[in-house]
């Protein structure tokens, strides 16, 4: 499989929560801030990475009756060392995400990531994979946040230093200054709203792009509209 | 490759690769909990010292951050045993710092509070809530500046009958669209008090 592919399928048409609707248990739980969703999704790129490199090295030993148990067993095994080593050495960020890290386990994309490609696939292949799918999820997560975030707290980014240090304090801008806000926003519900939303227009780009595609050239303008 | 294939499909090699997947997985884990055990323990002792610091005025101790940590007590008996932690100067201690849990509107809110030796509040801040953003969570001192309200407080200032939010008559501020949350952390408060002046003499020691 080419790489050209491996990374439209992750970053759009296969996009783990845009299309394949995983990963909605922590989607909902953190993006409540364009900063949680963004560590969220690097978090979990980082596993995700990690556990699909591994089971593509160990699928042919692996047989198809207890491969589920053992894929299991290798992300528990994972996120737990993740979250050891963030509580140990980025202790600020451990505070802010602490709760969600444990979440990872639980995240369908990933063990649907090693079943559905990595347990077929050579390990490079599954290395790109897992980076395409994982920053799929993090723009996601990250564009679920910012938009929670604009219209809940009205700022954008907040708290970003804490995360990716003090050079990055440029990113935490407030939109609107002394903003009452929406709760309901920042609230789960809030998070239904927006991904709602953002699914109907992904589907409508889609839809675009399609019909675009199936067009032949030069016949974008017809002369009614003209 | 025919051959491990032959393999895979006993229930012998099943069962023996689960167990080694399970083994290498544990080990990982002791390995890796070796590893960051101390950092993980420094980072703790860190948030400690800091909500310490936060509740206790400067030059409360003679000491550094550290003797705070170390020089704590238990107090009370079995399940409701509190740890203070005790700030010194010349040997005599001039503030017990302690952590009193209440029920909020959405589970346990922990407040860290400090009390000098008259029993007179020096600081309270929450530490641990689960409150709902925007309208709870001002009992955060980050949020708002409600819970510095507390401060040069004590059991008799406001009297007993007091010690409770305007809307039960009493003498503190609620939140617009939030009075479980505040009644909870005066009630941590007060309770806290009453720990200290029942205690005041096994503390002080």
């Amino acid at each position: 499989m080419n790489v050209r592919t491996i990374f439209r399928d992750g970053l759009w048409d296969n996009n783990a929560v845009f299309a394949q609707m995983l990963a909605l248990c922590p989607t909902m739980a953190v993006t409540t801030s364009g900063t949680n969703g963004l560590g969220m999704g690097l978090a979990t790129t980082a596993v995700l990475v990690a556990s699909n490199v591994l089971v593509a090295l160990i699928r042919n030993l692996v047989s198809p009756q207890v491969r589920i148990p053992v894929f299991v067993v290798l992300i528990a095994t994972l996120v737990t060392l993740v979250d050891l080593m963030l509580n140990a050495w980025l202790h600020e960020l451990y505070k802010v995400l602490g709760l969600f890290i444990a979440l990872i386990v639980v995240n369908c994309a990933i063990l649907g990531r090693a079943e559905a490609f990595a347990s077929k696939s050579p390990v490079m292949d599954s290395a790109l994979d897992g980076i395409a799918m994982g920053l799929g999820l993090t723009f996601a997560l990250t564009l679920i946040g910012l938009l929670r975030e604009l219209l809940g707290s009205g700022t954008l980014f907040a708290q970003a230093s804490l995360l990716l240090g003090p050079q990055f304090s440029f990113l935490e801008t407030t939109v609107v200054p002394n903003y009452g806000g929406v709760l309901l926003m920042i609230l789960p519900p809030g998070g239904f709203l927006v991904l709602g939303f953002l699914l109907a227009l992904k589907r409508r780009l889609d839809v675009r792009l399609e019909e675009r595609k199936r067009r032949p050239a030069g016949a974008d303008f017809s002369p009614q509209e003209a | 490759m025919s051959t491990l294939a032959l393999f895979r499909d006993k229930l012998a090699y099943q069962g023996i690769s689960l167990g080694v997947v399970a083994m290498l997985a544990s080990s990982a884990l002791v390995f890796g909990n070796r590893l960051t055990h101390e950092a993980i323990a420094q980072a703790e002792a860190r948030d400690l010292a800091n909500s310490l610091a936060q509740v206790l005025p400067e030059g409360s101790s003679d000491g550094d951050a550290g003797d705070l940590l170390s020089d704590t007590k238990k107090v009370g008996a079995g399940e409701t045993a509190v740890t203070v932690h005790r700030a010194r100067k010349a040997g005599a201690v001039t503030g017990a710092v302690f952590r009193m849990t209440e029920r909020g509107y959405a589970g346990d809110i922990v407040v860290l509070m400090g009390v000098d030796a008259d029993g007179r509040l020096l600081g309270v801040r929450v530490v641990k809530h689960a409150e709902t953003p925007g309208l709870g969570d001002k009992i955060e001192a980050a949020k708002a500046k409600w819970i510095f309200g507390f401060d040069g407080k004590s059991l008799g200032d406001p009297p007993p009958g007091r010690w409770a939010v305007k809307k039960d008559g009493g003498d503190f501020d609620q939140f617009a669209g939030a009075t479980i949350t505040p009644r909870a952390v005066v009630k941590a408060v007060k309770r806290g008090l009453e720990f200290y002046a029942a205690h005041r003499e096994e503390i002080l020691r």
